[in-house]
């Protein structure tokens, strides 16, 4: 799982859950996979994140070095930045691990990279 | 033909590890899942030139990732069956995957994406495969919360086997319950073989139905209106897939995305000869 995959993700769909973002992430294995770069991507992609979800996704599975807790006006020109926002966005992945709602404390396993978002039936709205 | 493979067990049971693998290797299935994708795409009216976030629902191995992939996007992937997302792990596909059932909602939050496409998946939500589950029901869910997912203006385009009349309007009736407008566009349709149903939902402002492709006369039983696909093609100035000047193009397409290319040459996009 690619930490934009992260930003996006929720829990929403289980019942009695309202937002369940941000999931709360606990990774036993990650891994860092080389991606070409597309700076227009990653600009395009910034303003539709949310940040300090970003960063504290980063930072709890120790990738947010060097990368800014808030975002500077002109981010689109700054070329380090983007390569920084890159790296995190879609080159660090958690291979094995799992996500936890913040609402309901149900946790979802990662394995080989992919969360298993699958509810029982109980847990179905 | 056999049995639909939605009548015979529910999908992560039938995509076993045996059908994934068998299913992906399959020269004739690869071929039209692209080419199903690249109309998906050409109906899914992005942006020129740029990449954007799309959803992949029922993304299976990868097989119409790949070809959002060669658009030059970024994918998501979500499937509910482990053993066709192993086969797009093994393919290693650059869309990032997620294991889920899109009968129980599409988890992600609000505005995340610029589009949504869905190859051959749509159908399996007709199908009751647990006690608990309701088509209709699960039908709304999926779409109002896909309806969620996608930014302001964003598309969400399936290629789908519906099995008769009142799926299409089970399907098109939820799908605008859900917020959407659109409808579905069948091409060819008066080829049995050739014949595909797309159902194309928009999320701002009622815009026209593409044209379909296939016949010159029009149809408005279900506002669809049919073009050849030459002419079609031509509106666009996008050349015809598999000719030279497709290849070109999609040559011209990589190296502008930086990717390694080789160069264009008298023999690029000539028919190998049979030896090979
Ligand atoms: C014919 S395959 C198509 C895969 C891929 N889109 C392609 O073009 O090759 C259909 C896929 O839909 C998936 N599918 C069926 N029902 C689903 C559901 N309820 N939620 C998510 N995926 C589902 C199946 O697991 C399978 O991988």
């Amino acid at each position: 799982m690619k930490l934009i995959t992260h930003n996006m993700l929720t829990s929403k769909c289980l019942k009695g859950v309202l937002t369940g973002y941000p999931l709360a992430i606990k990774a036993t294995n990650i891994k860092v996979n080389e991606v070409d770069f597309n700076p227009d991507f990653i600009s395009r992609i910034i303003p539709k994140l949310d940040w300090e979800v970003l960063w504290k996704a980063a930072d709890s599975i120790g990738h947010s070095e060097g990368l800014p807790q808030t975002i500077e006006r002109n981010y689109d020109e700054d070329k380090e930045f983007l390569k920084k926002a890159h790296r995190v966005l879609l080159e660090v992945e958690v291979e094995e691990g799992y996500l936890t709602c913040p609402e309901s404390g149900r946790q979802f396993p990662i394995t080989k990279g992919i969360p298993n978002m699958l509810l029982t039936e109980a847990e179905v709205q | 033909m056999s049995k639909r493979p939605e009548h015979q067990a529910p999908p992560e049971f039938f995509y076993n590890e045996d059908e994934a693998r068998k299913y992906t290797q399959n020269s004739r299935i690869i071929d039209i899942q692209a080419q199903m994708t690249e109309r998906c795409m050409e109906l899914l009216l992005l942006p020129d030139d740029t990449s954007c976030l799309l959803l992949d629902i029922g993304c299976g191995s990868g097989l119409s990732g790949t070809v959002l992939e060669e658009w030059g996007h970024m994918w998501i992937g979500l499937d509910i069956s482990p053993s066709m997302l192993d086969v797009a792990l093994e393919r290693e596909t650059e869309g990032d995957l997620v294991l889920a059932d899109m009968g129980e909602g599409v988890p992600f939050k609000a505005g995340s994406f610029d589009g949504a496409v869905s190859v051959s998946a749509l159908q399996w939500l007709f199908n009751a495969d647990k006690k608990s589950h309701q088509p209709v029901k699960r039908l709304y869910k999926f779409f109002s919360s896909l309806y969620a997912s996608l930014s302001r203006s964003a598309r969400a385009v399936f290629q789908f086997y519906p099995e008769n009349e009142s799926q299409l309007d089970l399907v098109t009736s939820q799908a605008m319950k859900a917020g959407f407008y659109g409808g579905v566009v069948v091409d060819f349709p008066n080829s049995a073989k050739a014949k595909k149903f797309f159902l194309v939902l928009m999320t701002g402002g009622a815009a026209p139905l593409p044209q379909a492709l296939g016949t010159e006369e029009s149809d408005n039983s279900l506002q669809i209106k049919y073009a050849k696909r030459e002419a079609c093609k031509a509106a666009r100035g996008k050349p015809l897939k598999n000719t030279r000047a497709w290849l070109l193009d999609k040559k011209e397409r990589r190296r502008k995305q930086g990717k390694e290319t080789k160069p264009d040459t008298k023999y690029t996009g000539r028919k190998r000869s049979g030896r090979f």
